[in-house]
Order: structure tokens, then sequence, then C-alpha cells
């Protein structure tokens, strides 16, 4: 649940660097994603045919302040995508640094408090600090995208120990994996960590066949949830036999 | 009076953000607008007037992650 929203997929798909929009089109539906993002850029030629693509995925759209380097510059972003998308909900990225695309934590925590005042729904591309994640809810925002690893790196989840530490301290609030993610099994990994889903673009618009490699990430977000939702075994650091002992015949 | 629209410096006749958008054939119904760095919501765009140097953005719904 996002802002009041179900959502029967927990794949949240980007729409950047598809070698085609007919491509892009078959990877949103292979996908099963019923979210996507887009961007707002200088209006140049084939603006009409995107919208038109993208209405016709029937997505719900997730605008994002992508290349913002402060909190005024997202903010003004932020405005105009409502008022383009006709939507609230904004993916709120201010950039730290152009080199690591690394979230700037103080420019995202002023741009999440004005624009929850303004009645966005934000949803804030975030480090895994703790504390950084309060005071993002302290602004208003009802989700938290911390990043698996920095965007477009396909690292997959770089710091495990302190998702997990987020996983555990924010019970109840929806968090989704945004960036870094390269390969499927990583995305299963973070659902079967219980993270409520994972957003992602270039592991998918980068694959050699990107409409099969957005279905292999469908399977794969479906799997983790399926499989945090039946509780895993503890790892163990020794074997344990799985046939049992009792009843074994004697024939040495 | 000279503008800066896009990033491209432009000679242009036009007095208000409404009318700037005519002048260069934008599809106004489909941009959202930003007067120096600050959002110009599409029914005050008829009321905004244009100062020589002013910096205007034009921005459409683009591919994104």
């Amino acid at each position: 649940m996002l802002y009041g929203t179900g959502l029967t997929s927990r794949l949240l798909l980007g729409t950047a660097q598809y070698s085609s929009p007919a491509i892009l089109a078959q990877a949103v539906a292979a996908s099963g994603a019923e979210v996507i993002t887009v961007s707002l850029r200088r209006e140049g030629s084939g603006g009409a045919g995107f919208r038109e693509l993208i209405a016709a995925t029937g997505c719900r759209i997730l605008p994002n302040t992508a290349g913002c380097h402060s909190a005024q510059e997202a903010i003004t972003t932020a405005q105009m995508a409502r008022e383009l998308f006709r939507t609230e909900w904004i993916k709120l990225e201010v950039i730290g640094h152009a080199d690591t695309l690394q979230p700037d934590p103080f420019a995202l925590v002023e741009a999440a408090k004005e624009l929850c005042a303004d009645g966005f729904k934000v949803f804030p591309y975030t480090t895994e600090d703790l504390i950084l994640g309060e005071k993002l809810i302290e602004a208003g925002c009802e989700v938290l995208m911390p990043w698996g690893a920095p965007i477009g790196s396909g690292q997959g989840l770089r710091h495990r120990d302190a998702l997990r530490a987020m996983r555990a301290h924010f019970k109840g609030v929806p968090l989704i994996i945004d960036a870094g993610i390269g390969a499927p099994s990583q995305a299963a990994e973070a659902m079967e960590m219980g993270f409520d889903a994972v957003l992602l673009n270039t592991a998918v618009a980068k694959a050699r066949d990107p409409v099969a490699m957005a279905c292999a990430f469908g399977q794969a977000v479906e799997a983790g949830r399926m499989a945090h939702n039946a509780g895993l075994m503890p790892r163990r650091d020794m074997a344990f036999p799985s046939t049992p002992i009792f009843g074994m015949a004697e024939l040495a | 009076m000279r503008l800066e629209v896009n990033g491209s410096w432009l000679e242009v006749q036009a007095s208000t953000l409404a009318m700037l958008l005519d002048e260069l054939g934008f599809e106004t119904a489909c941009v959202a607008t930003a007067l120096n760095g600050v959002f110009v919501a599409r029914p005050a765009r008829a009321d905004t007037p244009l100062a020589d140097g002013a910096k205007v953005e034009v921005l459409a719904p683009m591919q994104g992650g």
C-alpha cells in the first residue's frame, strides 16, 4: 500500500534507455509493473509520442526529479511534474554529487518538508541511514526508497546489514529498494529481506533482451516476496543432515 | 526583448509567458513552465509578464528512471 494505493505488483520500472518505444512498452507489459517512472526534460521532438506511449501502458505514473542538485530545483521540478502528469506522486531525487549520484541528505529533507506540506506524496530516494529516514518520515513521507547501490551500477545490495537494520527499524513503513539492482537474484534477495518493492531501470533496459529480462524481474520479485512470507529457514554455521539418522542400516 | 528559453538566447516579441509559448509553437497543454527557476502554473501564464534577460524553462514528459 503506497499512499493509500494498493498495488498487485511489487516491481516499479523506469522508462529510460530502451532501444525503442516498442521495446519499452513490451518490457513494461512483461514485467507486470503497475507503476512506471518518468522525468521532465526540455521539450524537443518526440514528446507527443512518449505521452501516448505512457498513457497506453495503463500504469500509474511516478515522475522523478532526476538530475536536480538543490532542494529548490527539485521542488520546482516536482511542481511542474504535478501539473503535467496530474499526480501528486513524486520520486524525490536530490543528487549530492554528479559522479556518485548519491542523495544529498540535507537538501532531500528540506525538499521533502516543503513538498509534503504542499500536498505531494513524496517517494524519497535516500540512503540506508536511519536518522535520515526518520527525518523524512517526520517531514511527511509515508514511503522510503533506500538505494541498493549507486544508480546504474548493477551492484545489487551493497550494504546488506544496514538495509536489514533499516527494514527492522521502520516496521510498517513501505520501503522500496531503488537503484543499483543489476540482476533478478538481487531483486529477489531484497524481497526476501522483507522490502516491500523494488524499483529499477537499467538492468531491464540494457539487457540483451529487455522484454525477457522484464519478465524475469517480475517473477523474481514475486518469488522473493513469497519466500519472505513463507519464512526463510535460519542460517547455520555447520551441516545438519536433512535425512533422518534414525532407522539407518548398519552396512559397514 | 532577449530571453533565455531552454538554454538558448532568443529575440522574441511576446510580453507574457502564454504569448511566448504561442510564438515559439509549443503545445501549451502538454508542457510545464518555469520562469527564473520558479514554477508558473498553466492558468497563470497569461498574467505572467516577461522581462528582458528572463530565463524560461519549458519542459515535457520524457523517459526517466
